[in-house]
């Protein structure tokens, strides 16, 4: 168990920056999630904590002690790569009891112990087999198995499910919340994946290239994105972020396309700005002239169930499949591509942006 | 398993026809050669030539000097193949940390290899000849009494040091080749859980690396027992005496120096037998030991 602090952290590469200052203090039982695109430095971070990557410059400290300096050993930390990186030439017992058996602990120990984590991860069948003989969820407990046997400072995990099928990683998702609120081990995990950064944080920190864009609970990251990056990239489908302009009167906003909102934006008349929207908090009325309600051409529509997706345009601007406004629908929803939809916007729910440094502007008293 | 197809039913067979002519002319038919005379008694002005069954092969295994042929040959190549693969591994090891101009340093090694064993052979004597060499005077500076010409120990240390010396640069590409294809991620893993940098490599590395060890193995053997003629016939001839007389180095003295065709081909016969039983001893039980990843 322990308390991590990071204080900005950088991590340079022959001269090229690619990690801008990171600091973070996270508490003792924490589960941090780390998120962001391929390549924003997520890895890079993580293995600085773990003691693989030398740190530029800045301090880690686990537990008041700065481990800059210290071998990855001398960290008391355990890692689960993405590729799971057991050890081939070893049976699924000697990969767990491996660390254990360095530290010189007895055997009678090590047994229990590797009994005790078998059991949890369910790995008791696969004791005697090597890794090469199990299947990818499999390899991944037994990954999870090596930390856990280890009861370690803090667990760190590198996309450990992202080799995994989408149904697995649902189920492997649940178990590894369940199991790190049952050890209570301080944990910082990596992901790409937004939906399991959202389920498995207690806090997450929203990464864009090497810049830790947001560090909040997931929460409060939906409901106040600090940036248009983060705003985008938390909740699914992204949020629609549209360049409007404040009405001359500053009681509304004029949309792509013309169509004037009524809604009330912390900038002045006649002033850009950022409005941002999440598909949940569009609804699509079918009469026209309902108050408020925007008219929109429907360009396509994604039937997933239980919920339909229409992406559209603003009828008479031009309008690039990536820039399309998404409404959520209820799954039975009959739309067709080129039909007409009125929208009604739930204004209490927007967010504005400035235009110039993409961050979220509050609302004005 | 795709079994492969051939338009033609005989094109199978040229293909691997070159290959079947390669062996067929240089090892069945001398092996097959080698076999009728060793059951030959020949005089040596090949005028008459008599069936004589096994003698050969009895008088060649109660003959002393064979019996200390094979003694050298064991410790030569145990010894050789020893010191050529261990440091060729501490080597690659090595060559994995260097940073900048990881591929000159790597070209420098790989030069021994391009040495022909002869001319490897006159440059380690030419280095540690008692009377010539370069380094036989610092030697005879440092207290030691340094003549192969007469030590049986001195000589058998020079043609070992120099049977390794050219093996080495072969060993260590494959080292290096079997080094690189451990993923970084285990060694991590294994920083991690808890390893210094000496048991990462005896219980990662190293047994990572059994199917490079073990395939070197064979061949360093082999290399011994038979490549290393021209080596020995530069540097020390067999002797002194006929301490660093080897088995492949005896047939060639008993038959091409001393014209005891009989007992020569007897030899090789035996030779054969042994290689092929310590290879096939090798693959059965050290090859057990080897975890292909
Ligand atoms: N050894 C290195 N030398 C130079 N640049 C590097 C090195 N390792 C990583 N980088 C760069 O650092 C940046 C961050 O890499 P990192 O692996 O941390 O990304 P990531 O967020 O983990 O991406 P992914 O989701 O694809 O794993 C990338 O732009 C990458 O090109
Ligand atoms: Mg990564």
């Amino acid at each position: 168990m322990a308390r991590i602090t990071l204080t900005d952290v950088r991590k340079s590469y022959s001269g090229m920056e690619v990690i801008h200052g990171v600091s973070i203090d996270i508490a003792d039982e924490e589960f941090v999630v780390i998120v962001g695109p391929s390549g924003c430095g997520k890895s890079t971070l993580l293995r600085m904590v773990a003691g693989l990557e030398e740190i530029t410059s800045g301090t880690i400290a686990i537990d008041g002690r700065v481990v800059n300096d210290l071998e990855p050993r001398a960290r008391d930390i355990a890692m689960v790569f993405q590729n799971y990186a057991l050890y081939p030439h070893m049976t699924v017992r000697e990969n767990m009891a491996y660390g254990l058996k360095i530290s010189g602990m007895p055997k009678a120990e090590i047994a229990e112990r590797v009994a005790r984590s078998a059991e949890m991860l369910e790995l008791q069948p696969y004791l005697d087999r090597k890794p090469r003989a199990l299947s990818g969820g499999q390899r991944q407990r037994v990954a999870m198995g090596r930390a856990l046997v280890r009861d370690p400072a803090a667990f760190l995990l590198d996309e450990p499910l992202s080799n995994l099928d989408a149904k697995l990683r649902v189920q492997m998702r649940l178990q590894i919340k369940e199991l790190q609120r049952r050890v209570g081990t301080t944990s910082l995990y990596v992901t790409h994946d937004q939906v399991e950064a959202m389920t498995l944080a207690d806090r997450l920190i929203v990464m864009n290239a090497g810049v830790a864009e947001q560090i909040d609970t997931p929460m409060r990251i939906y409901e106040r994105p600090a940036t248009t990056f983060v705003a985008g990239f938390i909740g699914s489908p992204a949020m629609n972020i549209l360049a409007a302009t404040v009405t001359p009167d500053g009681a509304g906003l004029t949309l792509p396309g013309g169509a004037v909102l009524a809604c009330p934006a912390p900038a002045d008349p006649g002033q850009p700005i950022l409005f941002g929207i999440r598909p949940e908090h569009i609804r699509a009325v079918t009469q026209p002239g309902g108050v408020g309600a925007i008219e929109l051409t429907v360009l396509a529509v994604e039937t997933l169930g239980a919920d339909a997706y229409a992406h559209c345009a603003f009828p008479g601007h031009v309008t690039s499949a990536a820039e399309a406004m998404v409404v959520r629908l209820p799954g039975n929803a009959a739309l067709k591509p080129g039909e007409r939809l009125h929208a009604v916007f739930d204004t209490g729910a927007a967010h504005f942006f400035d235009p110039a440094t993409g961050r979220r502007v509050g609302p004005r008293r | 398993m795709n079994r492969a197809t051939f338009p033609h039913r005989l094109l199978p067979w040229l293909l691997v026809a070159p290959q079947l002519a390669i062996s067929f002319v240089f090892f069945y038919w001398p092996a097959v050669q080698a076999l009728r005379q060793s059951t030959l008694r020949e005089d040596a002005f090949g005028l008459k030539t008599q069936f004589v069954g096994l003698a050969n092969f009895r008088r060649v295994l109660s003959d002393p000097a064979y019996v200390n042929s094979i003694q050298v040959t064991a410790v030569f190549s145990v010894l050789t193949a020893f010191f050529s693969m261990a440091i060729a591994l501490l080597l690659a090891v090595q060559a994995e940390k260097v940073v900048r101009g990881k591929g000159f340093y790597r070209t420098l090694m790989i030069w021994p290899y391009a040495v022909a064993p002869a001319i490897a052979g006159m440059l380690w004597l030419f280095m540690f000849n008692p009377s010539f060499g370069t380094l036989a005077w610092p030697l005879r500076q440092l207290g030691i009494t340094w003549d192969p010409l007469l030590n049986g120990s001195q000589a058998m240390t020079l043609v070992v040091a120099a049977a390794s010396w050219k093996q080495i640069s072969y060993n260590f590409l494959f080292f290096v080749a079997g080094l690189q294809a451990i993923p970084r991620s285990l060694l991590e893993a294994a920083a991690i859980d808890g390893a210094g940098s000496a048991r990462r490599f005896w219980t990662i590395v190293f047994p990572l690396l059994a199917p490079t060890t073990f395939f070197l193995l064979v061949v360093n053997t082999v290399y011994a027992l038979f490549d290393t003629f021209g080596i020995i016939h530069a540097v020390t001839g067999g002797g002194p005496g006929k301490s660093t007389e080897t088995l492949v180095y005896k047939v060639y003295n008993d038959g091409f120096v001393n014209l005891i065709l009989g007992e020569s081909a007897a030899q090789s016969v035996i030779l054969m037998v042994i290689v092929i039983s310590l290879t096939a001893f090798q693959f059965k039980y050290v090859e057990r030991r080897v975890h292909y990843g």
